[in-house]
């Protein structure tokens, strides 16, 4: 609908749209024509409002048919306002539409090339084979052509085959969780810290000790750093095992071997022997020295050195235990010959030894095997070591300071108390054995010193020592006198090798010496109780550790003697060969403190162990119904018994 | 006038004496522990004063070097009842007052 404001210029009467036209075509200039009305300004400046809308204004604006189906008339809704003003019909058909074809076809008869010169100039596809085809197309199918585009590229595709599609989903697990609560105040705070810094104190205390104690094992590591002697444990054990292997039935012979032909004789008994220990460093060298461990019982030092004056040249310390006779356990080197050793009672880690060259020496078998080779304590020239050879070493007890103590013995003639205080010895002279009555006429007594060989303190009485010298004297001292004996004995006529007090009975004592006897005596009285002669010089002797009658002597010629005074007074019960050379000379012989075997050490550098017979064990025989005697009192006992009887014949 | 005096030099005392890290309680692995704990130091020791710029640079900081999620606390007076994941959470004190709580959880 156009809203046309159309100002009255010039009224026109009627629709008539041709003038209309010629108005609009024609006119700016205006032209008053003759029959134009007159109008007043008012009048021509009124405005007419004309509205032109799409309706057909000859269209009747509402028609009624006649309906039949509901037999009434009924009005149209919509009116057709189409009106038609000019029609013409045009003579143009489509291409390809039904008449055109028809046509197409008839004119095709009447004149046939004349198509195919047309289908050339358009053909249907690009490509040169194409050419052919409208040739081709045409003869088959002159009715459908179809008119090509030369830009008309066919389509050719193709479908792959689609892989089916599959859903696959993960979920993985959420890492895991927990919870977690506190609470944070002040004074919470407050107290962790305090805490905290009670614990850095501590730690720093502990810190101070450890580091100290860490030095120290460092120390200790440092030596020790030889990844051998970390297997040394059980390298020992082996080492044991193989030996018991070895010598299985000596070890067997040793714990159950009895001597079953002692049942058959009487009063006589054997020596078994059993392991043999020998060192390759110290072949050359005799035993001079042997020594029982009194806690380690199968532990036994032996000390190597030389009795021949030419031949005097380095020593050694050795100490074996039996359960491996191949090697000793403890080796000591020393640059002299050792003369005797002792090992302490107590504290059987310290060894005190005498040396050639007169001095002693303390070994502490517990130290560090790095200086191990050197010996605790060592005597000087200075600090009064003796000027000949150390024949005899006795540990003491304990004195008064609670130092170690311990008594030497030498050929120059002292007597001397060594005191370990602290890392020294130190040394005073007990006494000076001197020739006493040698010229009793002259006016003035020598006091020459004679030489002592060997000594021994009584088992009970502390200050009771014996001392054995150079010219068969038997001198009874006491610590408390310093130049005076308490007795001498005119013991033998040679020199007293060893001097042994009785373990059991307390005024016996034995002694053994080169003019070939072994004597017993009673030390109240001046001569000896018994006298064996045992047709060799007589290297030592021992008491047994559980008789008090029964005794061992070693001579040069090779032989063991063991005797009991309760089976036979005048004889040995056992006279044994115990070397295979004859010329090897027995040098020392110890008891074992509980195991029935002694130790018997030669001059070749061997020491040989043997176990004794049951005859040569031998308790007395109880009378059926008494009571079993046992214990020291009544080893005491049966030497009284025969000492009494020794007494009653020497006072008639 | 003397005691509080001596009250007060206690108290910086007591301060400087506590004032070192003290881890409460963790489940983080040694290097990373470590690592938070520098972190948590420094950050309180740059914002002395204000507890969020700490806990948020704190943040911050362990969402990019350990992966999303974390969680920050600091405070002086708190309780709290968290759910963290494992391996990842530390709890201590600094500074003589302050308790500072990191925890993931994503």
């Amino acid at each position: 609908m156009v809203t046309v404001v159309h100002t009255l210029l010039e009224k026109k009467e009627g629709v008539d749209q041709g003038d209309g036209w010629d108005e609009w075509a024609q006119g700016k200039a205006l032209i008053k024509p003759p029959d134009q009305l007159e109008l007043t300004e008012e009048e021509l400046k009124e405005e007419f409002t004309k509205i032109l809308t799409a309706n057909n204004p000859h269209a009747p604006q509402n028609i009624a048919r006649y309906s039949f189906k509901e037999r009434s008339y009924k009005p149209i809704s919509s009116v057709d306002q189409m009106a038609v003003h000019f029609v013409l019909e045009g003579n143009l058909i489509h291409v390809d539409s039904e008449e055109a074809r028809r046509q197409r076809a008839r004119q095709d008869q009447t004149d046939g090339k004349h198509w195919d010169w047309t289908f050339k100039l358009f053909p249907e596809k690009p490509a040169a084979e194409a050419e052919a085809e409208p040739d081709e197309e045409i003869p088959e199918n002159p009715k459908e052509q179809k008119v090509t585009n030369q830009f008309n590229f066919s389509e050719r595709a193709s479908q792959t085959l689609n892989n089916p599609l599959r859903e696959r989903s993960c979920q993985t697990e959420p890492p895991p969780r927990c919870n977690f609560s506190a609470t944070a105040n002040q004074w919470v705070i407050y107290d962790a810290y305090l805490e905290e810094l009670e614990k850095q104190e501590k730690n720093k205390d502990k810190q101070k000790t450890f580091s100290a104690k860490k030095e120290e094992d460092k120390l200790k590591k440092n030596k020790m750093s030889d990844d051998v002697t970390k297997v040394v444990k059980v390298v020992k054990i082996f080492e044991r095992m193989v030996n018991q292997n070895t010598f299985d039935d000596i070890a067997q012979d040793f714990k159950y071997f009895e001597d079953a032909s002692d049942e058959f004789r009487e009063q006589e008994g054997t020596l078994l022997p059993l392991w043999k220990f020998q060192y390759d460093k110290a072949k050359r060298l005799s035993v001079t020295a042997l020594c029982w461990n009194k806690s380690y019982q199968d532990l036994f030092a032996v000390g190597m050195g030389s009795y021949d004056f030419s031949k005097q040249g380095h020593g050694m310390l050795l100490l074996y235990t039996l359960k491996n006779s191949t090697c000793p356990e403890f080796v000591y080197p020393t640059s002299s010959g050792i003369m005797c050793l002792h090992i302490h009672d107590r504290l059987s880690h310290l060894v005190a030894v005498g040396f050639y060259d007169g001095c002693v020496a303390v070994f502490d078998l517990k130290a560090e095997e790095g200086g191990a080779a050197q010996p605790a304590f060592k005597s000087t020239a200075k600090a009064g070591k003796h000027t000949d050879p150390v024949w005899q070493v006795r540990w003491q007890n304990d004195d008064m300071d609670n130092n170690h103590n311990f008594y030497s013995i030498s050929s120059d003639g002292r007597v001397v108390s060594w005191t370990l205080i602290k890392n020294e010895l130190v040394f005073s002279d007990v006494i000076k054995l001197s020739l006493e009555g040698a010229l009793p006429e002259c006016l003035e007594v020598v006091e020459q010193p004679t030489c002592g060989t060997s000594f021994d303190f009584h088992p009970k009485i502390d200050f009771l020592f014996l001392v054995g010298t150079e010219e068969g004297k038997i001198h009874k001292c006491s610590k408390a006198y310093s130049s005076q004996f308490l007795e001498t004995y005119q013991a033998h006529n040679m020199a007293v090798d060893a001097v042994k007090w009785n373990q059991f009975h307390p005024k016996v004592f034995l002694s053994c010496s080169s003019d070939w006897t072994v004597k017993i005596w009673d030390h109240t009285i001046r001569t000896p109780m018994f006298t064996f002669d045992l047709n060799s010089a007589v290297g030592d002797v021992a008491w047994s550790p559980y008789s008090s009658t029964v005794f061992a002597a070693v001579t040069t010629d090779g032989k063991v003697h063991v005797f009991d005074l309760s089976i036979n007074k005048y004889e040995a019960i056992c006279q044994q060969p115990v070397v295979a050379k004859k010329k090897t000379k027995l040098t020392h012989i110890e008891f074992n403190p509980i195991h029935p075997i002694i130790v018997v050490g030669d001059d070749r550098g061997y020491v040989t162990c043997f176990k004794l017979s049951p005859n040569l064990r031998k308790k007395p025989k109880e009378k059926k119904g008494q009571e079993v005697p046992k214990g020291p009192e009544v080893e005491e006992a049966k030497m009284e018994k025969l000492l009494s009887l020794l007494r009653d014949k020497h006072k008639t | 006038m003397a005691e509080t005096g001596e009250g007060k030099k206690e108290e910086a005392d007591y301060k400087r004496l506590h004032s070192f890290p003290l881890i409460r309680h963790t489940d983080m692995a040694e290097e990373m522990r470590v690592e938070t704990m520098e972190l948590c130091v420094t950050a309180c020791e740059k914002f002395a004063t204000n507890n969020e710029s700490a806990a948020k640079m704190i943040k911050e900081s362990m969402d990019k070097k350990f992966g999303s999620s974390w969680h920050v606390v600091i405070g002086e007076g708190f309780g709290f009842e968290v759910t963290h994941e494992v391996k990842n959470l530390l709890y201590m004190f600094f500074g003589g007052s302050l308790a500072v709580c990191v925890w993931k959880c994503s």
